[in-house]
């Protein structure tokens, strides 16, 4: 793999900044055109939630405590994989990027993103549970922290390798980062959040 | 130094962010199941089916211009000032134009995807609601996510570490809250 190039191209990427070829970057049209098909996509992706969330229907309605799981697990996921995606981006702007396991912005990135996601979806669970209780579920405080805390952890491992794909490839494609990875990785994990939930909750619930 | 921070620095400085947005989370969770919300859901077909895509695309256009203003701050080409240069007014401009465009198309294709299925849906309707609920969190979010950039870090935050929880969360609680507020615009004058 030619990192080296690719760190000089960076470089080079950061030293003409200022000058006419960058500015285009920021030009109305530039950001539309690039971000109008990515999201039209993506909505048409988030349709496949949509429909899952309809199927579950009846599922979540029977379990307040799962229905309050939803947005918070989907919105977590998404935290998290702005954060990573944003980070890498200017770490890529920066010169520090590399994709590598001994890279320690990347270690730092991928570290923190696993103790994020543990220290909230246990959050979550207990909140979850409660409310629900207190909405007449009757789910237990074990089964709602297991759903939770299993869906987090598999969607912490998805964020971190959707985010480091995303950015690899907008790069290579020579698209900004900035407009695509977190819309792309975000959405994917909305949508794998809420297939993650209901296949962790049918397996356990 | 940006770019540079332990997996320490980034869990302490992300972690509040991302508790205040779970407990909005929380929040929008109880909205979504409170009686009002699900009346809405039973008399306007296709609700629950753009419900994902309408909240993931706050994320995306409002999370990417959150980026983009982040790694401008970084690089010293955008200055941290309410004043409108260029560069911000592009980039909010085309936030706003990628905002609405996409609120328009979700209400086009869940209207496609109700008839493909055999379902009754009303195109005006979703449109309509959509339109309404796209233009009021565009308002809200742009606001919200240059002031809490721009002052985030002038008080040396990583605007990084804070834009995503900042734009989930009130993209969540205030798109669920906005959908409401369209329902309701649209049946008045429908």
């Amino acid at each position: 793999m030619s990192s080296s190039d690719s760190a000089d191209q960076r470089d080079s990427d950061s030293e003409t900044a200022g000058d006419s070829e960058y500015v285009d970057e920021w030009s109305i049209r530039r950001i539309v055109r690039t971000m109008i098909p990515l999201l039209a996509a993506l909505s048409v992706l988030q349709l496949v939630s949509g429909t899952v969330l309809e199927t579950y229907e009846e599922t979540l309605v029977a379990n307040p405590a799962l229905l309050v799981l939803v947005p918070v697990q989907i919105g977590t996921a998404g935290n998290l994989a702005s954060i990573t995606c944003s980070r890498l981006t200017t770490q890529l702007y920066l010169g520090t990027y590399e994709l590598s396991a001994s890279n320690p912005d990347l270690r730092a990135n991928v570290g923190a993103v696993f103790a994020l996601a543990g220290t909230v979806f246990g959050a979550v669970g207990v909140a979850a549970w409660g409310i629900g209780a207190a909405l007449g579920g009757t789910l237990g405080l074990g089964r709602v922290l297991l759903v939770s805390l299993v869906s987090g952890l598999l969607l912490a491992v998805l964020v971190v390798v959707a985010s480091v794909a995303a950015v690899e490839m907008s790069y290579r494609v020579g698209l900004n980062p900035d407009d695509t990875t977190i819309p792309v990785v975000t959405n994917l994990c909305d949508v794998a959040g809420v297939l993650i939930l209901f296949a962790v909750v049918s397996a356990v619930v | 130094m940006p770019g540079h921070d332990t997996a320490r620095d980034v869990y302490r400085q992300a972690l509040p962010v991302i508790l205040i947005s779970l407990v909005a989370g929380l929040f929008s969770g109880t909205i979504l199941g409170s009686e009002t919300m699900r009346a809405g859901i039973s008399e306007v077909p296709g609700l629950l089916l753009l419900l994902p895509a309408f909240l993931a695309t706050r994320g995306g256009v409002y999370g990417s211009l959150g980026a983009r203003l982040s790694t401008g701050l970084h690089q010293g080409l955008i200055e941290p000032r309410f004043r409108l240069d260029r560069r911000l007014r592009n980039a909010i401009l085309a936030s706003f134009i990628n905002g609405m465009t996409v609120s328009v198309f979700i209400a086009a294709i869940t209207y496609l995807w109700l008839r493909l299925f055999g379902n009754e849906g009303n195109l005006i309707e979703l449109v309509g609601i959509m339109v309404v609920a796209g233009f009021l969190s565009a308002v809200l979010m742009i606001s919200v996510l240059i002031a809490v950039i721009f002052i985030g870090y002038r008080r040396g935050l990583d605007p990084d570490n804070v834009i995503g929880p900042v734009v989930t969360t009130l993209g969540d609680v205030f798109g669920i809250f906005f959908l409401l507020v369209g329902i309701y615009v649209v049946g008045a004058v429908l």
